[in-house]
């Protein structure tokens, strides 16, 4: 039951001061944001540096005793909580993670922050295979926790990291995933602030499962599913199914020989660009998760009571994730996205958002597939490229090819 | 458009058009036309083709899926041998169809071993990595995919692969067809025939429903316009009372189909008598491993339990399949049948035609 508290990332901010006294000591009020209970920016930093001694000579002393056992993978010892766990915790997740010093094995991380109104959510991640073209369940853990936050228009703050990781994986395959997770971290400027490391018996998990929970700080605008309104323009952020085409293609080994990555980001900047040129005109924001578009527009047409009607020929996908769909029996509008979004935009506002979207990395092949109508609420229609309808329908469940 | 835009072309869009409208213009009479091919199902929906069509031009979905018309008997099979241990390698859609003991996708819940292939010869290295657990392929599907099995049991008894077998139920299309037309309640008047299929059979094995039965038959590609081409030759036989196998997909199909394959299937299957989902047993209309390959035959490797008998209750997915009767008629429709837990056939494939009008339902209320 051994919890590890990992102190604040510093990216983006001045390193913690060092143990000075005087006028630095109230750092904790200029980054009011986080504060473990061992005051992290205050002025108990000597802890700091003993305390890691204290571990690395652990670690060390666990090494010895595991000389000649397999120290290249992990085994149920790296999840009991004893000298191994803490030599994988030294040793392996605090040097990766941005701004961390083991100074804070405290039960819970304290946070303070500004916002009256917070988001908080939490997503568990699995995939298989565990690292795929474009990123791997790192970059998706962070990544991922980070995108639901946005779609509310917060601000990410802090992660939390929850590790479950089966007996036999091999240690530099979680150096690599941990190495993921301090970049995607460091890159979205966002503090993982607590964690947890368990270990399960082979069998009992596939490789690795990871937890990460974020809050983020809310802005004036909350986007909501529930907020579409008829006659709002329905905007997607880029090509649609790379992500869900790529991770299947590497999982099975197909020979697909096309350019196929997952297209794995962190949306926030891509929103915060959105709000600062749509406002409240922004109605509905949706990440284009598992069940992709067609689960996303289902959602919001479920909740918000409204009618969509999108467009076949408008919305953008490359032409290889479109053959690889058709190969392997799949609808291109059911398979998972790690990096696009949809958005409800008020007509009159949807120009400048687009505009926006277009301008930023993220969000480069943006445009409007649709609109919200008020025929139909809850369902979603697709004109096809003939100039028929047909309806889109909620993914069933499993993504499984057809034979025929 | 260009090709981030789905990369649909524009001249097959507008051929569709222009073929919808000689359809309208040529002024059939009430017409039924059957598809027997999922993927046919799949694209009139997924192009919404049955829209472009006058109103007494009615398309139906008969027995074309091959998991849907999978029989009660087969899925019970498959999902003991899964409970015995073995892996089960499979294509995708057969896991979540529902059997007496559930379905596959329940088996691995408990613990089963079930491997989604996308091709047949797969199951062969899965076999190989492991060779102390036996391996059983579920041999499902049309002529289609019939030859590809039977190469890959061909291969299996050349490596002498010990821990490897099929669960056959592989069916033909064309005795499917006949027995549909032979009620004299029927109301099909044209086929479209399947496309994947004809390759491998050729457009001859069709002659009998047109020569026999007087069904206007056309051999259909599977663009939203190969579709519509057919449909159009359907209806210019329907208006000269005339009726021939028409083939709208001369650059896969040929009259006597794929002679190499058919070999291969010959030299593996026997013909026998099928029980399909919906339609009970049809004779001569699916296949056996041939007696030399016996071996192979996950029959002959498992002692089964007798099958659940379900009763089928008051489904009619046979008239449906038969155009007699529409989904609504049905008094499971909707209640004891839906598409999560579907008793006939034409729940279970999300292109069914009772599927299709209880989710469109259903959204609509």
């Amino acid at each position: 039951m051994l919890t590890t508290h990992l102190p604040p990332a510093d990216a983006g901010h001045p390193p913690p001061p060092s143990d000075t006294e005087g006028g630095k000591k109230d750092r904790r009020d200029a980054y009011p944001t986080i504060c473990n209970g061992v005051a992290v920016w205050g002025g108990r930093l000597s802890e700091a540096p003993a305390l890691q001694k204290t571990l690395i000579r652990r670690a060390k002393a666990s090494r010895i005793m595991n000389a000649g056992k397999n120290s290249e993978t992990i085994n149920l010892g790296h999840g009991s909580g004893g000298a191994m766990m803490q030599e994988l915790i030294a040793q392996e997740l605090l040097p990766a993670l941005p701004g961390q010093s083991p100074q804070a094995l405290e039960d819970a991380a304290t946070i303070s922050i500004a916002a009256d109104r917070l988001a908080f959510t939490t997503d568990s991640f699995t995939v298989q295979p565990l690292v795929f073209p474009g990123g791997d369940i790192g970059t998706l853990a962070v990544h991922g926790t980070i995108n639901d936050l946005a779609m509310r228009g917060a601000t990410p703050r802090f992660l939390s990291l929850g590790l479950i990781i089966e007996e036999g994986l091999a240690l530099e395959l979680l150096r690599q995933i941990i190495k993921s997770i301090g970049a995607a971290a460091r890159e979205a400027d966002v503090n993982i602030v607590t964690g947890d490391t368990k270990v399960v018996g082979h069998g009992s998990a596939d490789g690795i499962f990871i937890n990460t929970a974020g809050i983020g700080e809310c802005g004036a605008h909350v986007p909501s599913v529930t907020a579409a309104q008829p006659g709002d323009k329905v905007l997607v952020s880029g090509t649609l199914g790379d992500h869900g085409i790529a991770v299947m293609v590497a999982r099975e080994a197909l020979e697909i020989s096309a350019d196929l990555r997952s297209d794995t980001a962190a949306l926030h900047t891509l929103v915060a660009a959105m709000l600062e040129a749509g406002g409240k005109a922004v109605h509905t924001l949706r990440d284009l998760t598992r069940g992709g578009l067609a689960a996303a527009l289902n959602e919001i047409a479920a909740s918000s009571g409204v009618g969509v009607l999108a467009e076949a020929t408008a919305i953008p996908m490359r032409p290889e994730v479109g053959s690889a769909c058709e190969i392997l029996g799949l609808s291109p509008y059911a398979v998972a996205n790690e990096g696009k979004l949809v958005a409800m935009v008020e007509p009159g506002a949807a120009d400048d958002v687009l505009q926006a979207m277009q301008s930023h990395p993220l969000g480069r092949d943006a445009c409007v597939i649709g609109e919200v109508i008020s025929e139909s609420p809850g369902m979603v229609q697709l004109q096809t490229p003939i100039g028929t309808r047909r309806v889109l329908e909620l993914p069933a469940g499993e993504l499984l090819p057809r034979i025929c | 458009m260009g090709g981030t835009r789905g990369g649909f072309l524009v001249n097959v869009i507008a051929r569709c058009r222009e073929l919808a409208q000689l359809i309208a213009e040529a002024d059939p009479p009430p017409l039924t036309i059957m598809e027997v091919c999922g993927t046919h199902s799949h694209e009139i929906a997924r192009y919404g083709l049955a829209q472009l069509l006058p109103d007494q031009v009615r398309l139906i979905s008969g027995p074309g899926c091959p998991v849907c018309v999978t029989a009660d008997g087969d899925l019970d099979a498959i999902v003991q041998i899964a409970q015995q241990g073995a892996i089960i390698a499979t294509f995708g859609d057969m896991v979540r169809v529902p059997g007496p003991r559930g379905s596959l996708a329940d088996a691995r819940a408990a613990g089963a071993d079930v491997r989604v292939l996308y091709s047949p010869m797969q199951s062969l290295e899965v076999a190989r990595q492991n060779p102390d657990r036996e391996v059983v392929l579920l041999g499902i599907g049309f002529e289609t995919t019939a030859p590809s099995i039977a190469v890959t049991i061909s291969d299996a008894a050349g490596e002498d692969l010990k821990n490897f077998s099929v669960h056959c139920a592989h069916k033909l299309i064309p005795p499917a067809m006949a027995a549909l037309v032979e009620d004299p309640e029927c109301r099909i008047d044209a086929f479209l025939c399947p496309g994947h299929v004809s390759t491998i059979i050729g457009t001859q094995a069709y002659d009998f429903l047109a020569e026999d039965y007087n069904i206007a038959c056309a051999v259909a590609g599977f663009g939203p316009s190969d579709i519509m081409e057919a449909i159009y030759a359907i209806v210019g036989q329907i208006k000269g009372a005339t009726s021939y196998v028409h083939n709208a997909y001369t650059r896969a199909v040929q009259v006597e189909g794929n002679t190499v394959a058919q070999a291969q299937m010959a030299a593996l299957f026997e013909v026998a008598d099928a029980e399909w989902r919906g339609l009970g047993t049809i004779p001569a209309s699916g296949l056996r491993i041939g007696d030399e390959y016996a071996v192979f035959d996950a029959r002959n490797r498992y002692e089964l339990e007798p099958p659940i008998e379900r009763d089928p209750g008051p489904c009619i997915c046979g008239d449906v399949l038969q155009g007699k009767a529409l989904p609504a008629d049905c008094p499971a429709f909707g209640s004891a049948c839906t598409p999560q837990s579907p008793i006939g056939p034409c729940m279970v494939s999300s292109e069914g035609s009772c599927a299709a009008v209880f989710k469109y339902q259903r959204q609509q209320g």
